[in-house]
């Protein structure tokens, strides 16, 4: 099966600053994947290029084996963006927008889907109002119907959530997910970590334009990201065996950093061999934000 | 071609949904300009034999109102699109170059020839008006819009502010408009300043669109056709290589 998006050895320079460095990507048809990476890292360049919006240096980026340059036409049918600036055309209705963006994609008679995205996004009573007069969350959502409208089989959400409330994100990712389900691969650019771990199986990170991890959510998670545990003690000492995993002290209360939940056996025996009780115990959940924190710290 | 249909009706309700801003007002201010040109030199200035000043004026502002309507068409919806983002719509989608040359320009001329259509009729209620070669009309006018429309798209795509884009504007279409000879013959002027009007293109324009009238021209109106047609022609290719290679669109 050919991948949704292939991205090999993608340079891109602005001025002195090189955005890119190399990218080489390979997200898979039906994948969950989230691009992450601090600002200035090269994330909505990457997309930029994929859709057409930048052009490359140097590389290749091609969209179910259609090359972005070469066979642009058939890149672009099948990918839709969600670009990260709230953009909008103050002339028109929310459906004349979606009826000019089904024409631009060849699409004559696309009323029954542009209907179902409308009732989809929660836009219906809205079908007939300028768009520069709705809410910045109610703008989100007529250009997620407006990267929809050609129901492109890899879909791009650049920064999809950023400041929109937690009513519309919920709805707008109960809707993307069942675009997932239905087959559709995913792309997303976040600034909530969370999202990204609930959401996303694959993961890549970019630093600098370049991608400094690349793996499995679930892999990450367990490469990078410590389980912290902070124990009370009684009586108040940690046995020497355990001092290595010590990470931090806050009174009479250990933290320390494990690696594997199974490590957790190890420590209560220590304890219970040295004649320590414990008084309290509390396990943290690792999550993407550790992960991210190191891999763009390292 | 449905693409390119789209962008092109797009860019027609664009401008007639503020018809009031891009249709009646440009023909209320050329008919201003009637109005008073005609007031003061009606009975001073006789410019071809048996034609009278009022209708020697009336073809150089319909032309003057076509050219620089066409020429706002197109620059102040690129310009508007790209400075707030919106232009993004229109280069995702697998559009052509081409097709959006041709939907900019088409719209351009649309709106050249509404505000044209406009000011003539108008111009019709203060004189009456002879229509010699209607279809030396017809070529003179689409070739003005359309030479507009692409001036439009150039100077838009290369300018990066409004500020920019009122220069391009005022400094250099309106002067090449005034001075192309709507109010006067250049043959009334002196020779410096006829051999300098021979550079202006615009002035082939609105002189082969006079001759569409009266039959009566400052120079061959074929020989002016080929100037114009040589400018579109040039301009046309210059806009497709910069809109072919993204020039400023693209990053």
């Amino acid at each position: 099966m050919l991948p949704a998006i292939e991205i090999s050895q993608v340079h891109k320079r602005f001025g002195n600053v090189q955005a890119l460095r190399g990218v080489d990507l390979s997200i898979q048809q039906g994948e969950f994947f989230a691009l992450l990476g601090p600002n200035g890292a090269g994330k909505s360049t990457l997309i930029n290029i994929l859709a057409g919006l930048a052009l490359a240096d140097s590389g290749h980026l091609k969209v179910l084996g259609h090359d972005v340059r070469t066979d642009y036409r058939a890149a672009r049918r099948s990918i839709g963006v969600v670009p990260q600036e709230l953009v909008y055309d103050s002339f028109f209705t929310v459906r004349e927008m979606l009826k000019f963006q089904s024409g631009y994609f060849n699409l004559r008679d696309n009323n029954a889907w542009i209907d179902e995205l409308l009732e989809s996004l929660g836009l219906a009573d809205k079908a007939d109002a300028y768009v520069r007069s709705l809410s910045g969350g109610m703008k989100r959502r007529v250009l997620v119907a407006q990267a929809l409208v050609h129901k492109p089989p890899v879909i791009v959400l650049d920064e999809p959530t950023a400041g929109v409330d937690v009513e519309l994100r919920q709805s707008l990712w109960a809707f993307i997910r069942r675009l997932n389900r239905e087959g559709h691969t995913i792309v997303l650019t976040t600034h909530y970590l969370e999202e990204a771990e609930t959401l996303c199986s694959r993961v890549a990170m970019l630093k600098q334009g370049e991608i400094v991890a690349l793996d499995t959510t679930a892999n990450l998670l367990n490469r990078y990201a410590a389980i912290q545990v902070s124990v009370r003690l009684d009586p108040p000492r940690l046995p020497d065996v355990l001092q290595p995993l010590l990470c931090g002290q806050e009174g009479e209360e250990f933290k320390l950093s494990l690696k594997h939940h199974a490590e957790l056996e190890n420590v209560l025996y220590a304890l219970r061999e040295a004649g320590i009780r414990v008084v309290e115990l509390e396990v943290s959940k690792p999550d993407l934000e550790d992960v991210f924190l190191k891999v763009v710290q390292s | 071609m449905t693409g390119l249909w789209t962008l092109f009706y797009k860019e027609i309700l664009r401008f007639w949904k503020v018809s009031l801003q891009t249709i009646l007002s440009p023909v209320v201010t050329t008919l201003l300009y009637l109005l008073i040109f005609s007031h003061v030199l009606e009975e001073h200035v006789r410019v071809y034999p048996g034609v009278n000043y009022t209708a020697f004026l009336v073809p150089g502002l319909v032309m003057m109102a076509m050219l620089q309507n066409a020429f706002a068409n197109s620059s102040s919806s690129l310009i508007q699109s790209k400075m707030n983002g919106s232009i993004l719509f229109i280069l995702l989608p697998p559009l052509a170059y081409w097709e959006f040359f041709v939907a900019y320009v088409a719209a351009s001329v649309v709106r050249g020839l509404v505000v044209g259509l406009g000011v003539g009729l108008a111009g019709l209620w203060f004189t009456a008006m002879p229509f010699s070669h209607p279809l030396w009309i017809l070529a003179f006018a689409l070739l003005g819009c359309a030479m507009l429309g692409v001036m439009g798209i150039i100077s838009s795509l290369w300018a990066e502010n409004y500020d920019q884009m009122s220069a391009v504007q005022n400094f250099i279409i309106v002067p090449l408009t005034f001075l192309s000879g709507v109010f006067y013959s250049i043959n009334s002027l002196p020779p410096f300043w006829q051999g300098v009007s021979r550079f202006n293109p615009f002035f082939y324009l609105i002189d082969g669109f006079r001759y569409g009238f009266f039959g009566t021209s400052d120079v061959s109106p074929l020989f002016g056709l080929s100037i114009v047609a040589t400018c579109v022609l040039a301009l046309s290719l210059a806009t497709l290589l910069l809109l072919k290679s993204g020039y400023k669109l693209r990053k």
